[in-house]
């Protein structure tokens, strides 16, 4: 990337800390919303499908059942109105981009939890 | 009218006041120098030529070297002329920066856009192509069709939309919004895209 827009992104965009999360993990997504004049905090708990791009343009989509119906929402990374990213549950998953997720449904739609690693420790 | 000459760098992305995400064109416009001033009386015209981009003397042929030493500029590689007079009141060899420009005015845009080489007609002309895949076709889905009646003109009409060389030449995109313009390092972050490759040189004009 060119050294330019490198400097216009780290002088307009800000980088928040956010936790090392992956493909099959289970998240929870803090994020402002406008009602009126009104701003609260509303919460997107889901499992990441794809992790895409590099820096402050970089991009996740989460993946979760609102009833029967799945809703995908797609984040990225230096969107302002995040507040706060949990990770809640590291899953073991084979791809870096887990489209066929959304076609499964019930039981199978089931990603086994990665266990004794060292990183899901120092989530918890 | 006030211009400048600048160079496409790159695209990239940022966010407004109300969190919306908007993609942006990253410009390096300027400095510029006045390298001549063309008047009515003298002329027939009135202009400004501008240069941008220092290049070294030895690879500049001796007239075009002249040209400059007379503005008493150091040798430029791009230079543009603009129609008209210039906003501000300015001199020969005066430097022209990108603080002519601010926050939240619109531009236009003029550069070169990217040669797309021969191309067809649905690619060049937004022709929708010829109806199905099957029912009696079977190698027209992109032609161009019918290119007018037979025996009676017994000719094409100039002008006919048809394949041919794409791309590759003078476009302006008008009312760009200035989105950002970062002092120090000569940018201009304008709303949207611009014409052509990165590193192509533009025209930023605004009418005023």
């Amino acid at each position: 990337m060119h050294t330019l827009i490198k400097y216009v992104q780290e002088k307009y965009l800000s980088k928040k800390e956010s936790p090392n999360f992956n493909t099959g993990d289970t998240i929870t997504v803090f994020y402002e919303i406008k009602e009126g004049s009104k701003i609260r905090v509303q919460s997107f708990k889901g499992v990441v499908i794809k992790k895409k791009g590099e820096g402050y343009t970089a991009t996740f989509s989460v993946r979760k059942m609102s009833g029967d119906v799945g809703v995908e929402r797609l984040f990225i990374i230096s969107q302002p109105n995040i507040k706060k990213i949990e990770v809640n549950k590291k899953g073991k998953v084979r791809r870096s981009k887990i489209y066929y997720f959304s076609k499964l449904r019930g039981k199978k739609s089931y990603i086994k939890e990665k266990r004794n690693s060292s990183l899901a420790e120092r989530v918890e | 009218m006030s211009c400048l000459i600048g160079k496409k760098i790159g695209m990239t992305s940022l966010f407004d006041e109300d969190g919306k995400h908007v993609s942006c064109t990253v410009i390096q416009a300027g400095p510029c120098s006045v390298i001549q001033i063309k008047t009515f009386e003298k002329d027939g015209y009135s202009s400004v030529q501008l240069g941008f981009d220092n290049q070294l003397e030895k690879n500049v042929s001796k007239p075009l070297y002249g040209h400059f030493k007379k503005a008493g500029v150091y040798p430029k590689k791009k230079i543009l002329e603009f129609s008209g007079e210039f906003v501000n009141h300015i001199k020969l060899g005066d430097e022209i920066r990108i603080n002519l420009f601010s926050e939240g005015e619109f531009v236009d845009v003029t550069g070169l856009s990217k040669g797309r080489g021969f191309q067809g007609v649905v690619k060049r002309h937004h022709f929708s192509g010829v109806g199905e895949r099957t029912h009696g076709q079977h190698n027209r889905l992109r032609s161009p069709g019918s290119i007018g009646a037979g025996s009676d003109p017994s000719r094409v009409f100039k002008g006919t939309k048809m394949g041919g060389r794409m791309g590759y030449k003078n476009v302006t995109v008008k009312n760009l919004k200035v989105l950002k313009i970062v002092l120090e390092r000569n940018l201009i972050v304008l709303k949207g895209s611009v014409p052509g490759n990165n590193n192509t040189y533009l025209a930023i004009k605004k009418w005023k």
